[in-house]
């Protein structure tokens, strides 16, 4: 048995009519890296932001072990981020101190040494005062791991951290992950590379509105909730459909 | 006539002069930092159109209680605050583009704030309204643009790393939890410099010294800090050069202060140092 650091009961989120996420029910384990997998508008990034507090489910509720949300790290999707906003590369990695020191705190050179001791870590040692508007996809997407680095956090959250982003900085960025899986924090992973999630990610969730299946990445694929093989994917919403018609069939 | 006649004496000598040029350093100080910002969550248009929302409002209070600086300040921020509440409605719950409602919003407040002021002003109350009157300024509408102006910079020092995160990486500021309280701070500073423009530019005009030293500022620095300055000197000093232009030249001040600041900001588009057309230009010859 696994310590569940995060537990998920029955969550909903609707944004208007939409539902984004229908009773969703999981847990997360502490120390576990975890991938969440599922076709397009299938609310893995609502997921995410549910799990860092930011946005609340409609319904259902989320719970940490001891009550409280451990401290959290959460790289967003690229494209959610202002990349034209004119700032540079070591001002974007020093935003991961801003949870801890505020407003009034002050930026140090400790930060500044630590902000570039993780630029480092990912490839980009000399770029500190380079714009993030002149980076390129991968470079900036390092710049964010960059800021996961110096949040520290026990808990990492990751929204397609892959996209648009080469083979060699993959393999770059997924060793990162790995180190911080080996030094026990909880990460999960929103991807939609299923060869990175058979080979790296030993415990996965699928989603589809609501929850296929969650457990040990094997065992998603030998219940073909996974699946390299493109009819799948027909299997997969021809389930959801019929779930949909027991669910009502229950209703009536 | 020496450098001192045209450049000192007017402020000298008159005192509408002073108050001008003191309404318009106050508002420079504050707006510019705020149209940065505005500017950054390529909110342009949308600002264009919350600056005419408050036209209703100051025309059913000006209808009530005539011209003075509360009563128009209060209608201006309750007919901005609503309208900008209808908008945000309209957007989530309508099938309709954001752009559209602010079309509309903009088209509705400008036609039923001059219908409304028809009833009881003039011609020259409605071009008060639209285009402000710099050289005007009593003693109560100075205090109100000089409290506002100072509350706002208080209120953007102390959250200053939220507001640019807030421009940059929404999502991030969130996680904090503190997102919603900036955001909504930001909106409230934005509409109480808007009603304090409109009373020296406005309705038409009130965001010429918010956005324009903003939308300039792009084209000379690439940080936040340095664009922030560089908008408020823009600013203080299109409010200077129009004031003075428009006392010597007979020119109405208000539009010639906008002017002026609109031209510096044509030429830093087209001449500044970075994605200006020049510098564009410039490049591609050199590739």
């Amino acid at each position: 048995m696994c310590d569940h650091l995060i537990s998920l009961r029955d969550i909903s989120v609707y944004y208007g009519n939409r539902h984004a996420l229908q009773n969703v029910s999981g847990v997360f384990c502490e120390g576990s890296l975890t991938a969440v997998a599922g076709p397009n508008g299938s609310g893995k990034s609502t997921l995410l932001k549910v799990l860092s507090g930011v946005i609340k489910p409609s319904c259902g509720e989320v719970i940490f072990r001891d009550g409280k949300k451990p401290v959290t790290a959460y790289l967003p999707q690229a494209s959610r981020i202002n990349r034209d906003f004119p700032m540079s590369l070591l001002d974007l990695v020093l935003t991961g101190f801003y949870p801890v020191v505020g407003e009034a705190g002050s930026i140090g050179l400790t930060h500044k040494a630590i902000a570039k001791k993780a630029m480092a870590d990912v490839g980009l040692e000399g770029y500190e005062k380079r714009l993030i508007c002149e980076l390129s996809g991968g470079e900036f997407q390092r710049a964010l791991f960059a800021r996961v680095i110096v949040q520290d956090a026990p808990l990492i959250l990751l929204d397609e951290p892959f996209t648009a982003v080469d083979a060699e900085t993959t393999a770059r960025l997924i060793r990162l992950l790995l180190k911080w899986h080996e030094e026990g924090r909880t990460v999960i992973c929103v991807l939609h590379d299923l060869l990175l999630i058979k080979k790296f990610f030993p415990e996965s969730m699928v989603l589809h509105g609501k929850c296929l299946g969650s457990g040990h990445t094997h065992d998603m694929f030998e219940q073909k909730l996974l699946s390299f093989d493109l009819d799948m994917a027909e299997i997969q919403t021809s389930r959801i459909h019929s779930n949909h018609n027991q669910a009502h069939s229950h209703d009536v | 006539m020496t450098f001192e006649e045209l450049i000192i004496a007017p402020f000298l000598k008159f005192s509408f002069m002073q108050r001008a040029l003191a309404a318009c350093i106050a508002l420079s100080a504050s707006g510019a930092p705020l149209g940065f910002f505005m500017n950054q969550r390529r909110m342009s248009l949308v600002s264009d159109a919350m600056s005419h929302a408050i036209l209703p409002g100051v025309a059913v209070a000006f209808c009530i209680a005539g011209a003075g600086t509360l009563p128009l300040a209060i209608g201006g921020l309750s007919a901005g605050a609503i309208i900008a509440l209808f908008a945000v409605f309209l957007t989530r719950y309508a099938h309709i583009k954001e752009d559209a409602v602010f079309t509309l919003m903009f088209l509705l407040s400008l036609t039923s704030g001059t219908v409304l002021l028809s009833f009881k002003g003039t011609g020259i109350d409605l071009m008060h309204m639209l285009f402000g009157d710099v050289l005007a300024i009593d003693d109560s509408a100075l205090c109100f643009i000089a409290s506002v102006a100072s509350l706002t910079l208080v209120a953007i020092a102390a959250t200053y790393r939220g507001l640019l995160l807030d421009c940059f990486d929404p999502d991030f500021l969130a996680l904090s939890g503190r997102g919603r309280y900036v955001r909504h701070l930001f909106f409230v500073l934005f509409v109480i410099n808007l009603v304090a423009a409109f009373q020296v530019l406005g309705t038409l005009m009130a965001l010429g010294l918010m956005l324009l030293p903003a939308i300039a500022a792009g084209f000379w620095t690439k940080r936040a800090d340095a664009a922030i300055l560089f908008g408020v000197a823009m600013a203080v000093f299109s409010s200077f050069a129009g004031l003075l232009i428009s006392f010597h030249a007979e020119l109405p001040s208000g539009v010639t202060v906008v002017l002026f600041c609109s031209v510096l900001c044509l030429i830093s588009v087209l001449l500044g140092r970075r994605g200006s057309l020049l510098s564009v230009f410039l490049k591609e010859g050199k590739s």
